[in-house]
């Protein structure tokens, strides 16, 4: 049994009358790729909300590397290693590519430094072009990320999540909108950056998933339903019976 | 021009941005049809960039900005005509009573965003304005501060005759462009950066682990602090603090300033400050209608023009 870095201990999360997350405990062991998946209005992206900090639990616990954050205020997650992509593209639209990247390993390394100049920082610009390359945009570091393609903008935004060295990355729904060769190109990027980091994303679509992570969990009306490696999960009679009575996915 | 030319010389433009705009500064006068309004376009014009860090640079409109132009010109002038204080005292005293309002209203509007805190500024600037406007016995009043005489300055152990509006130009000119470099400065920072990503996308900039409050709030303090020394340097020029340096029209000017001149661009407030001073004072000797054709122009600029003349002077030059 492998580290645990992430919990969540009976966590629940209510907006007003309505229960989005009804006592979800979840571990989260270190170096895997695990997915979060579930058809709409499960709850995944209220979990995923609570696990990045975006959303304080209303009930419960979230632990990372045994310590309590469930309060811990959102900007504070990526100095603690806990760095998220989110589900619609979120980038500096009118910055360049390298500098998107740039002012996101700048929060690591330099902060708010008001006297020198940005381009002095060696190591900061070696990181942001070193992360650029990873996510295979080194050509269009001078691009404006608003003229960029869709699935440019997501591998970006990867890029920038990147860019806190995270111990953590989570990832939701990253190939949201993407054309199916987009698609292929991101789950190839994730699966490469899965061999060294612990991943947890969250998808709407379970086939994408099966191919490449080593344990899905299935959320269902806020609750979990199944969790398990992909071959377990998909034989689940539970979760077919919720993914295929509302059609293929 | 070649492409590799045109974009070298951009590059060139950008990096010595604040050595241009000085350079500029230095013939100014002499393009000018007389010296006092060279002297206020130079003072407004810093006025202008100073709010343009919050308004183009952070994404903030603040509608209370007079407020830090006039504590800063009544700080000045009520150090030297009430306490005796040497002119650069006086100068340093006037930025840090702005710095001081600055801090106490960026506290409250920082909390808010768009429309409200555009009115949160409003109305704290309208509480800056009452305050003064009570103070009878320190700054006259209604009647406005009158007595800041300085006819003699010293500069390192020169006397200097401050009433020579050459002279005059050249030492506010001084000040103006160490406040450009040091602007220059903060925008090419790490600071800077960080600034233009809250603009750009808060939460963004607020999940890549920067404390949007905290950078919002420091910036709010230093675009208060240009904002001041401009107020005290007017104080030293015109003598007289009038009461209306406090009012929320000035407020609103600078924000036309800004948007005529360009809010995207270092020296395009500064360009808004002249256009808009330069066409009162030629439209005033014409009409008494001269706020509409003001108006109009604004207008104009506003639907056709939206990035400003400078914007748009820059625009045409890169597309070059």
């Amino acid at each position: 049994m492998s580290e645990i870095i992430l919990a969540t201990r009976n966590v629940g999360k209510s907006f007003g009358g309505f229960v989005a997350l009804k006592d979800i405990s979840i571990e989260f062991e270190r170096g895997k790729l695990t997915a979060i998946i579930g058809p709409n209005g499960a709850g995944k992206s209220t979990y995923f909300n609570i696990l990045s900090g975006a959303f304080a639990p209303t009930t419960g616990q979230l632990l990372f590397q045994g310590r309590d954050i469930s309060n811990l205020p959102q900007h504070q997650f990526a100095s603690q290693g806990i760095a998220k992509s989110f589900q619609i593209t979120n980038v500096f639209p009118k910055l360049s590519a390298f500098e998107n990247v740039r002012v996101a390993v700048q929060a690591r390394q330099v902060g708010l430094n008001p006297w020198r100049n940005r381009d002095s920082y060696a190591d900061v610009n070696r990181r942001a072009r070193e992360l650029l390359a990873l996510v295979g945009l080194e050509k269009q570091a001078e691009q404006t990320a608003q003229d960029m393609a869709h699935g440019e903008q997501r591998a970006l935004e990867i890029a920038m999540a990147l860019a806190a060295e995270p111990v953590l990355l989570l990832l939701d729904e990253p190939t949201a909108g993407m054309s199916p060769e987009e698609t292929r190109v991101m789950m190839d990027l994730i699966q490469r950056l899965s061999r060294d980091r612990t991943i947890i994303l969250v998808e709407h679509k379970m086939k994408l998933v099966m191919g490449i992570c080593e344990r899905i969990i299935v959320l269902h009306h806020g609750e979990l339903l199944a969790d398990g490696p992909p071959q377990a999960v998909q034989s689940n009679a539970e979760v077919k019976r919720v993914y295929l009575g509302q059609g293929r996915h | 021009m070649t492409a590799t030319a045109s974009a070298s010389l951009i590059a060139f433009g950008k990096r010595h941005r604040a050595a241009l705009a000085i350079a500029v500064l230095l013939i100014f006068p002499w393009l000018m049809p007389y010296e006092a309004l060279a002297v206020n376009i130079l003072v407004l014009g810093l006025y202008a960039v100073g709010f343009n860090l919050l308004f183009g640079y952070t994404g903030l409109l603040s509608f209370g900005h007079a407020a830090f132009l006039g504590s800063g010109a009544y700080g000045c002038g009520i150090a030297l005509v009430h306490f005796g204080v040497p002119w650069f005292g006086a100068i340093l005293i006037g930025v840090l009573v702005s710095v001081f309002f600055a801090a106490i209203m960026g506290f409250l509007a920082i909390r808010t965003r768009g429309i409200y805190f555009a009115m949160v500024t409003l109305a704290l600037s309208q509480c800056v304005y009452y305050l003064f406007y009570q103070a009878v016995s320190l700054t006259g009043g209604e009647n406005g501060l009158r007595g800041i005489n300085l006819s003699e300055i010293g500069i390192l152990g020169f006397s200097v005759n401050f009433l020579n509006p050459t002279t005059k130009y050249y030492v506010i000119l001084a000040f103006v462009a160490f406040a450009l470099w040091l602007f220059s400065r903060l925008l090419a920072s790490p600071f800077g950066a960080v600034l233009e990503a809250i603009r750009e996308n808060e939460s963004r900039a607020r999940a890549c682990g920067y404390d949007v409050a905290r950078v919002k709030f420091i910036a709010f303090v230093i675009s208060g602090a240009f904002c001041g020394l401009a107020g005290a340097l007017k104080a030293l020029h015109l003598s007289i603090v009038p009461i209306e340096t406090l009012h929320y029209l000035t407020s609103g000017q600078v924000v036309m300033m800004a948007l005529l001149g360009g809010m995207n661009t270092f020296f395009g407030p500064f360009v808004g400050a002249a256009a808009f001073l330069l066409l009162e004072d030629v439209l005033t000797t014409m009409t008494s209608h001269w706020q509409l054709v003001l108006g109009a122009v604004f207008v104009i600029f506003v639907l056709f023009f939206p990035k400003g003349i400078w914007g748009s002077v820059l625009a045409w030059v890169v597309r070059k």
